[in-house]
């Protein structure tokens, strides 16, 4: 998978324009900008994990894990730091991630999918009914601060929020680049491609998938860090399989090419959700499944199909006698 | 208060329904191989449906037995009409590509459906409970129960039985078994496997809407409703084993007498223990219980 | 001397069907030993098990003296086995440079990098040599899905000598290959194997590429070893003849 593409350091600078462009954004924006960059971020993670050629469909309990993770921890140590949540965030559901990996990894195709959607089902019964969690309620967290700094002001706190989101998508972005163009990504294409071929070259492709299953994970917990912040309010649905659906869904919109097109799709989604809800109630979910349909059947390898170059041309197939007829001659 | 039958009772009730549900869902996949997200929806639909029509001969002024009548057979014709449509004119245009992409778009079939009986129906709960009196309360070791739940389990048996007996007794069962089991062979014997899958699929839709038509009168109609019911279903369908009647069977009751079991011994696992039998089942044995597909990489 | 590989009473059954039966073979460093039999005999199914990926019912392997055991097919191949497939198993989007960068990182003990690229750390240097042996130099940036199957089965071949085995599998190396690219795909693979000196053995029905490549054919049938030895004093065998090559009058 070839496509134009910024040196990783370059790519910071877009990163950083989005983040200060928060400044003059309205409140509306900044709210769905942060819910999009951090579904962007649980999306990112089923990308990644998918070009080993399997799709998670329970990235809610990562999700939940990391949110769970972070407002108990945080009622139990008063910590309020927003970065320090989304790093636990991120520790919450990597730990979980590397735990649950290596027994998922063993099966393949739907059954890995499955296995992912029960255990994250799983999650969510057992959350629904732990009464000292507030069960199906969930319960309610504080402001988060940053470096000591507590923001009185909604705007200030959410434009705080908005840039760490983004910053941490947008980097997120750019070392999933850097880990598509190496080796690592090499080979976890060639897990995809022909698991057998891999195996007999002596390498263990339910190592590779285990290892793309962590980072995963740990992208689904800072991003429920993120949701938790955002709502200041965690709750069992966060495990959900339909929380888990909407991720595969921006994943799949996205296509497996452009770390870009992730963040495109998700704030796509963000803004059908807006603006269908504000036209014409209880339609938001027709809209994105008509768009969903519209999209597997004219750009079947997602948006980022639209600008990532395949750099394939038709050209007949070469045999091994012009070959030889063509080494005779030179 | 007599536990194991009322456990037994209680979880056979509940498996009725879920069997006939997950009926549906097993087949749409032996013969499609298509995991049909949107399966709880039309389990939706069904409920609504019967609803509705319930509520038409109620005003009318019929007895209940007409409102029972009624609601089965049109969920059964509005059921198989939008099965077919859909079948023939949406998901034919997805064949042959990644078994992932079906998924997708039944799961886009689902958003949509979501949005559709809000809008038709509203979001406000809607009840039909008038044919829950069709057959009186009963009196069982001790208990009183509603009839018409009692009722639900020869009706559901009657419903699997007749199935079994389609596929495995009659010519047109035993191609659709042909294509179940292996769909080249039957396309190069001249079978019009097109014909099976709009059938099938048009068939399995009618379960899943008979499944809601059959609750309907028990429970209240609200949105997500579908949601919670296609996960039950599909928990069902992967113990029992994608595409196996028997294990649909199985796997509802099963299903049932945990969930029956959780309500009455340990509250607090009766939404996990059935997700985590789908665990154990997906780990020690993934094709299921009654095998058709297999699973593990090398 | 241990031979390179040893195989001992080597039994294997599916159902009712005997793809191994008693089946016991030494096979010397250095020696270019031809598999022959008909389809079913059960030439495949002793790759599959010397390679890891079937496990017999009975019996032993052992390489340079050391037990196989139950080893996966990862495993084998860490020890020194490599083998090619009858259909050419490719990365098939991947490039061909790209296929071999995959075998090349497999080889190396540490852990993969996650940042630096496969191309660096001289592996396409790696890569492009390798396919120089076969001549396929100038498709190295080509996709698989655009070469022919005579290039896919060179390339196969190319990905299994990537770990310099000490024994080299072959399995129809010239299937699917046209009758007048035969000579050519097996002259490269003999060219391009030649310094790494592995062992070859190959499965081969085309009895031409036999009597040329190999200096020791051994027949099958039902699961035994029928004849064993020269080419053509194993060709010329009546057993052979009438199971195999088809030739009995």
């Amino acid at each position: 998978m070839r496509y134009a593409s910024l040196h990783p350091i370059i790519a910071i600078v877009p990163v950083i324009a989005a983040v200060t462009f928060g400044r003059v954004l309205p409140a509306w924006t900044l709210s769905l900008a942060t819910v999009a960059a951090s579904n962007a971020l649980v999306a990112l993670g089923i990308v990644i994990l998918a070009r080993t050629g399997n799709v998670s469909f329970g990235q809610g309990l990562f999700f939940a894990a990391g949110g769970y993770g972070v407002a108990l921890i945080a009622r139990a140590w008063g910590v309020t730091d927003a970065v320090v949540q989304v790093l636990l965030g991120a520790a919450c559901g990597g730990l979980l991630g590397v735990v649950v990996g290596p027994l998922i990894a063993r099966y393949s195709g739907i059954f890995f999918g499955m296995l992912t959607l029960a255990l994250s089902m799983v999650f969510y019964g057992v959350l629904v009914k732990t009464t000292v969690l507030g069960g199906s309620d969930g319960f309610n967290v504080g402001r988060p601060s940053l470096f000591g700094i507590t923001f009185a002001d909604a705007r200030e706190a959410d434009f705080v929020l908005y840039a760490l989101s983004v910053a941490t998508t947008g980097l997120a972005g750019i070392a999933a680049r850097i880990l598509f163009q190496s080796e690592f990504g090499l080979v976890s294409l060639a897990v995809r491609e022909n698991n057998l071929r891999v195996e007999y070259l002596g390498i263990s492709s339910r190592r590779v998938i285990a290892i793309n299953f962590a980072v995963a994970a740990m992208l689904a917990g800072a991003s429920g860090a993120f949701a938790l912040m955002a709502q200041r309010h965690i709750d069992p649905q966060f495990a959900y399989w339909t929380t888990s659906g909407e991720f595969v869904f921006v994943a799949v919109l996205a296509g497996y090419q452009s770390v870009v097109a992730v963040f495109v799709a998700s704030l796509v989604l963000e803004l059908v959700r807006s603006f269908s809800n504000l036209y014409m109630p209880n339609t938001w979910q027709l809209v994105l499944g008509v768009f969903l349909l519209a999209v597997i059947l004219l750009l079947p390898e997602g948006i980022g199909s639209l600008w990532s170059r395949k750099s394939r041309k038709k050209v007949a197939p070469v045999r091994v006698s012009e070959m030889a007829e063509k080494e005779a001659r030179s | 208060m007599n536990f194991p039958l009322t456990i037994i009772l209680d979880g056979l009730i509940q498996a009725s329904w879920l069997f006939v549900v997950a009926l549906g869902l097993t087949l749409v996949f032996g013969v499609l191989k298509i995991l049909n997200v949107a399966h709880g929806s039309f389990y939706a639909l069904g409920a609504y449906i019967a609803a509705t029509a319930v509520t038409i001969v109620a005003a009318h002024g019929l007895p209940p037995v007409a409102g029972f009548v009624a609601m089965l057979l049109s969920v059964a014709l509005v059921a198989s009409a939008i099965g077919l449509l859909l079948e023939r004119g949406l998901l034919k245009m997805f064949y042959g590509r990644d078994e992932v992409v079906l998924l997708l778009v039944t799961y886009a079939v689902f958003l949509i459906l979501e949005d559709v009986t809000k809008l038709v129906w509203g979001v406000n709960p809607i009840y039909a409970t008038q044919p829950y009196e069709l057959f009186g309360n009963v009196e069982f070791a001790g208990l009183y129960y509603v009839g018409y739940d009692l009722a639900l389990i020869p009706i559901s048996a009657a419903i699997g039985f007749a199935v079994w007996l389609g596929l495995n007794r009659t010519v047109i069962g035993k191609i659709v078994l042909a294509v179940i089991h292996n769909e080249e062979m039957s396309v190069s014997m001249g079978v019009r496997v097109n014909w099976v899958y709009a059938a099938a699929f048009a068939f399995g839709i009618l379960l899943a809407a008979l499944g809601g038509a059959l609750t309907a009168p028990k429970i209240s109609m609200q949105p997500g409703l579908s949601s919670d019911v296609i996960i039950l279903s599909f928990a069902i369908v992967v113990i029992g084993g994608l595409g196996s009647v028997e294990g649909a069977a199985v796997g509802a009751i099963l299903v049932g007498l945990a969930r029956a079991a959780s309500v009455h011994l340990m509250p607090q696992a009766e939404l996990f223990m059935i997700y985590v039998i789908m665990a154990a089942v997906l780990v020690f044995r993934p094709e299921g219980l009654f095998k058709r597909e297999t699973a593990r990489r090398i | 001397m241990t031979s390179l590989l040893s195989v001992r009473k080597l039994e294997k059954r599916f159902g009712a069907v005997v793809a191994a039966d008693d089946l016991s073979i030494d096979i010397a460093a250095g020696q270019k030993v031809s598999l022959i039999g008909a389809n079913g005999a059960g030439k495949t199914t002793f790759v599959n098990m010397v390679t890891g990926y079937l496990k017999p019912d009975r019996g032993a392997i052992a390489l340079n003296g050391f037990d196989l055991g139950r080893r996966s097919p990862r495993r084998v191949a860490q020890l020194g086995i490599s083998r090619s497939f009858q259909i050419p198993q490719l990365f098939v989007d991947l490039t061909a440079a790209e296929n071999l960068a995959v075998a090349i990182s497999a080889t190396h003990a540490q852990a993969l990098s996650f940042h630096s690229p496969a191309e660096a750390q001289g592996r396409r240097q790696k890569a492009i040599e390798l396919l120089e042996r076969f001549g396929l130099a100038q498709q190295a940036d080509r996709p698989i899905l655009e070469l022919a199957g005579g290039v896919r089965k060179l390339v196969d071949i190319a990905m299994a000598l990537i770990r310099r085995p000490k024994l080299l599998l072959l399995d129809e190396p010239t299937s699917g290959v046209s009758a007048e690219e035969k000579f050519a795909t097996m002259d490269r693979v003999v060219h391009a194997v030649a310094p790494d000196a592995a062992t070859i053995v190959f499965v081969e029905h085309d009895m031409e590429i036999v009597s040329r490549y190999a200096d020791r054919v051994v027949a099958f049938y039902s699961g035994r070893i029928i004849a064993d030895g020269e080419p053509h004093t194993v060709l010329k065998d009546a057993n052979v003849r009438r199971y195999v090559t088809g030739s009995a009058r």
